[in-house]
């Protein structure tokens, strides 16, 4: 039985290896890109549009809802990372039903990337909004927690990686595990567990990004009205 | 018993002591917390917005644990190191 879809190689030339992790990233990006491009097309402010219009007005919107509630800031910078990370792990998991896909976060170089890009975009986000204070928090209580606290930053990109892939992972092995046990009823049982675990992963993958980032940028505004004023005022 | 027998049987072992002793601690712990939640929901009815929302993520952070020990049995069965050095050295 594989673990990941990474030992499934397709097809090999010289060093360069393609497998199945590979595939299917493209074919969810292509089909994710492609969708998104024909949606946007033929947008219109009238009242009559497209259903295809209506759908993405209600994620758009569901996103940044949730980013403002999440983090009390305007979501319009935050809603490119975040909402790209939802609906990529999203449109990733529930594509399982299709036969023959291997999810690619059901691989552990998936989740590593993505977990990566949190782990680079926090300091970012940090730094754009608050410059080079925003290294003071890492000696927040004194100076003898600096170890602590990037120990603490790396251990929560591993957690956000292995929490993804661990999950993914045990639905599609759960599934194969009982086809051999009772093959009727109830893999089909186990696989709608594991669509509506699959988008509360995605859910919370993205709602965790979107809580560290959010720490990163606010944490000075306890001190003082003045640093809300000025998040207000851009 | 030689080297292969020993690494699959304590490989097998180890896994699944893994898994049983992994998951009572995450399961006692969301448990307390499913329950704290109903209760606060029950309380405070307009609210149940915002603690579902930190429930999941709390839920989530809680069960990585059990995750993680799922993952390390989940590499002994199935992707074993140990046990492919030792296939391979068998092996020449």
């Amino acid at each position: 039985m594989r673990i990941s879809p990474d030992t499934f190689v397709l097809f090999r030339w010289g060093p360069i290896v393609l497998n199945a992790t590979i595939i299917s990233t493209w074919a969810v990006m292509a089909l994710m890109v492609l969708g998104s491009k024909l949606v946007t097309r033929g947008l219109t402010t009238e009242t009559r549009f497209s259903r295809w219009q209506n759908l993405m007005e209600v994620l758009v919107t569901g996103i940044r809802e949730q980013i403002r509630e999440i983090s009390g800031q305007d979501p319009g910078e935050y809603l490119p990372f975040v909402g790209t990370l939802f609906l990529f792990v999203a449109v990733c998991n529930i594509l399982s039903i299709v036969p023959g896909y291997e999810a690619p976060t059901g691989s552990l170089s998936t989740t590593a990337a993505l977990a990566a890009c949190v782990f680079v975009a926090v300091p970012l986000y940090g730094i754009a909004h608050r410059g080079l204070s925003y290294f003071a928090q890492y000696i927040k209580p004194s100076v003898f927690m600096l170890p602590f606290n990037i120990m603490g930053e790396l251990s929560r990109t591993l957690a956000l990686a292995v929490r993804l892939f661990g999950n993914v992972m045990s639905g599609t092995m759960i599934v194969g595990i009982l086809l051999g046990v009772t093959p009727l009823i109830f893999p089909i049982v186990m696989q709608a567990l594991g669509l509506l675990t699959g988008l509360i992963q995605a859910y919370i993958f993205a709602i965790l990004a979107m809580v560290y980032i959010a720490a990163a940028t606010r944490v000075q505004q306890r001190e003082g009205q003045t640093d809300q004023q000025d998040e207000k005022g851009e | 018993m030689d080297n292969v027998g020993l690494i699959g049987t304590m490989s097998i072992v180890a896994s699944g002591l893994t898994i049983a002793i992994g998951s009572v601690g995450p399961a006692l712990g969301e448990g307390r917390a499913l329950a704290q939640a109903l209760s606060s929901i029950a309380q405070q009815p307009d609210e149940a917005n915002t603690i579902t929302r930190t429930l999941f993520v709390g839920l989530a952070m809680v069960e990585s644990t059990a995750i993680y020990c799922f993952v390390v049995a989940m590499i002994l069965i199935f992707a074993n190191p140990f046990w492919e050095h030792v296939i391979s050295k068998a092996g020449g």
